[in-house]
């Protein structure tokens, strides 16, 4: 930082545009193979510049799907996948904010065992409480539905955590004035504690979408109907056809496709954490 | 209209007492100041009145009402604290509004409130700032804004200018002073600072661990100490204390070191005997003539503050003893700047009426000298 070296300066750039290569490069790939017809691709070799079939493969992805996996259109899959992490980012996120908010705020009966109660699910993600979890949802007629595909992956350890490091941060006082200028505990909660978790708030939407946007074990296992599938699972779905080459660029463009809303909600949200990084409030 | 009333107010956490019990009458309008060093429940007591913590014996009353059980909210109080407390994410405008809002006022009204408290205290082109685009002082008096607006029948101050610099708090102490007049507001002010405390208050609690030793004015207090601690605490610098006794008969003091004090005139008889810790305040010893002095007092430091200087050393034993005790320390104040030098012996006699005598043992005032 200090120190002004020009070799030093033209190292630390080229490892920087060395890294940007490495992670770029693959999604370059994706982007050209979605480009071409997919007999350009059968050779195995994959051109490096974008063909000419690129509004042709991409409106016959969102439109009719892939004929082989079920003809699920693209578009689908992105509106279930779209309801699936807004649902899990928004529910998790309401939820372990008044969850924090109760053990933080409140003296009642056994707080510290629900707090670590909470606090030991953490050890149990998804994967390792599946079974006994399909079977639930099973036996609640949620196969199949978007409840089902959302409500088991809500309860969540680490956000309730979070908030509740973020809660003991907030001055005693500020609870205090809240009581003498009359505030009640859910005016306090609405007008003193979400304002003040906002960036918080902000931080675990954008990684709660992104996991939600993410998920591929849960939605495989509980969705047989095609009109619930997920994006995620479906590229998957394509890349397996049976009796069938896999339509690479199809493939491609599904996978261009799947990836824009997670970038979308980083680049909007991300004007919300220099914000929170940028400004003290407390 | 706010008279508050405590009576046998006792504060206990667990198993430990913090105050011991509380009885005092504040009348409407008067200005009380809590004082006393840190941890001796200025804080809690305060607390209690504002609701904000529990009553664990007695009664507080405001207005003739017995709050025991009342919400802050529901108390007609208003409390400034420490650190401000401000709503970060609301404006100034906002904080100072938020109370109003939810006791359902008009929004003309508000309006009104707060504009006329923002011109008060010279906030009004700050309205739309967020507190932390203030400096320390400008948020100390949105504190103070938000307690005005309410209109309360009390203020409650726990330190409020502890955290500005030295002259801001000054002009702080003013001005508080000044508004408090103008409004004619109950106030009770907690502080550690005892000039804050003797220049703000009507009346002054001094408190030590729990018990409020002397409840009294500013300068009763100064003249007639009802303990050794409250000597030893109000007035600055501190008092000085030495070790001497009454001789039989009442009707002389001698210095433990061996100087006599006030010889033949006094009418101590009820303490004749008795072992008494002699208190006199460093602006009450006088340089005199060699033969009119009662005491020496050898000059190891001498510190001048421009309007006056101090001299501090010890006392010098009648007859050489070689090791004093650590109470015949002592500090002389002089107007303007003396002509003393480190070393210098100086004669010294205290001024009429000026000696303070605290029983030894539990350190309650005796009688004046
Ligand atoms: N929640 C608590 N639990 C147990 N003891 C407490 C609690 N709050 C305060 N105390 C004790 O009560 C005593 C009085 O505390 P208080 O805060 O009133 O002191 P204070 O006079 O305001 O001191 P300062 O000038 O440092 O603010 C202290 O000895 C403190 O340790
Ligand atoms: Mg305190």
């Amino acid at each position: 930082m200090i120190e002004h070296r020009p070799w030093l300066v033209w190292l630390s750039h080229g490892v920087l545009l060395l890294g940007v290569l490495i992670v770029a490069f693959p999604i370059w790939i994706a982007f050209v193979a979605s480009t071409h017809a997919a007999s350009d691709l059968a050779s195995g070799v994959t051109p490096l510049l974008p063909g000419g079939y690129l509004f042709e493969n991409y409106a016959r992805a969102l439109g009719s799907g892939h004929e082989a996996s079920g003809a699920v259109p693209v578009s689908l899959m992105m509106w279930n996948s779209l309801v699936m992490a807004l649902a899990i980012a928004i529910g998790k996120i309401a939820i372990s904010l008044l969850s924090a908010y109760a053990i933080v705020y409140f003296r009642f009966p056994f707080r510290m065992l629900c707090f670590w109660t909470i606090f030991v699910t953490l050890m149990l993600p998804v994967e390792v409480r599946i079974l006994p979890t399909f079977e639930v949802v099973a036996d609640l007629g949620l196969l199949n539905s978007y409840a089902g595909l959302s409500v088991p992956l809500i309860a969540s350890a680490t956000a309730t955590f979070l908030f509740r490091q973020f809660f003991l941060t907030v001055p005693d006082e500020l609870v205090e004035a809240a009581r003498i200028d009359g505030a009640g505990p859910l005016r306090f909660f609405k007008d003193v504690l979400l304002p003040l978790s906002r960036t918080n708030i902000a931080a675990l939407f954008v990684i709660l979408f992104i996991y939600g946007w993410n998920q591929y074990l849960w939605p495989l296992l509980i969705t047989t109907d095609e009109s619930f599938y997920t994006i995620v699972m479906g590229i998957q779905r394509m890349v397996t056809v049976a009796d069938a080459e896999p339509q690479w660029p199809l493939i491609m463009a599904t996978t261009m496709l799947a990836m824009i809303p997670p970038v979308f909600v980083v680049v909007a949200m991300q004007r919300l954490f220099v914000k929170g990084l940028v400004e003290t409030e407390k | 209209m706010a008279e508050i009333g405590f009576s046998q107010v006792k504060k206990r956490y667990g198993g430990t007492q913090v105050i011991h019990g509380i009885d005092m009458q504040i009348s409407d309008g008067e200005f009380i100041v809590i004082v006393g060093p840190s941890g001796c429940g200025k804080s809690t007591l305060l607390r209690m009145v504002a609701g904000l913590e529990a009553i664990s014996e007695g009664e507080i009353s405001i207005g003739g009402q017995v709050v025991n059980d009342l919400e802050p909210k529901d108390r007609n109080i208003a409390l400034v604290f420490q650190n401000y407390a401000l709503y970060p994410h609301m404006s100034v405008y906002d904080n100072m509004a938020y109370g109003l809002k939810i006791a359902k006022l008009s929004r003309p009204e508000i309006e009104e409130r707060v504009q006329q408290a923002a011109k008060m205290l010279e906030l009004a082109h700050l309205l739309e700032r967020k507190p932390r685009q203030l400096s320390g002082g400008q948020r100390q008096r949105v504190a103070m804004g938000r307690a005005i607006v309410r209109d309360p029948g009390t203020f409650l101050f726990d330190e409020p200018l502890s955290n500005l610099d030295a002259k801001l708090r000054v002009q702080m102490r003013l001005e508080i002073k000044q508004l408090q007049r103008s409004l004619g507001t109950t106030s009770l002010y907690v502080t550690h600072d005892q000039v804050e405390a003797m220049t703000l208050a009507d009346r002054l609690i001094v408190m030590n661990a729990g018990v409020a030793e002397q409840i009294d004015t500013p300068m009763a207090i100064y003249d007639r100490p009802a303990s050794r601690f409250v000597a030893g605490f109000i007035g600055s610098p501190a008092m000085n204390f030495l070790a001497g006794r009454v001789g039989e008969g009442g009707r002389e003091l001698r210095l433990e070191q061996g100087m006599p004090l006030r010889s033949g005139s006094l009418n101590l008889g009820n303490l004749a005997g008795q072992p008494v810790t002699v208190g006199v305040r460093p602006e009450h010893l006088q340089v005199v003539a060699e033969e009119d002095a009662e005491m020496h007092l050898q000059v190891r430091l001498v510190e001048t503050l421009g309007a006056d200087s101090l001299a501090h050393g010890h006392l010098v034993p009648a007859e050489e003893q070689p090791n004093g005790t650590p109470e015949d320390i002592l500090t002389l104040r002089l107007p303007g700047v003396a002509r003393i030098a480190e070393g210098d012996r100086l004669p010294l006699r205290a001024a009429e009426e000026s000696l303070h005598l605290f029983d030894r043992e539990s350190g309650w005032r005796l009688a004046d000298v």
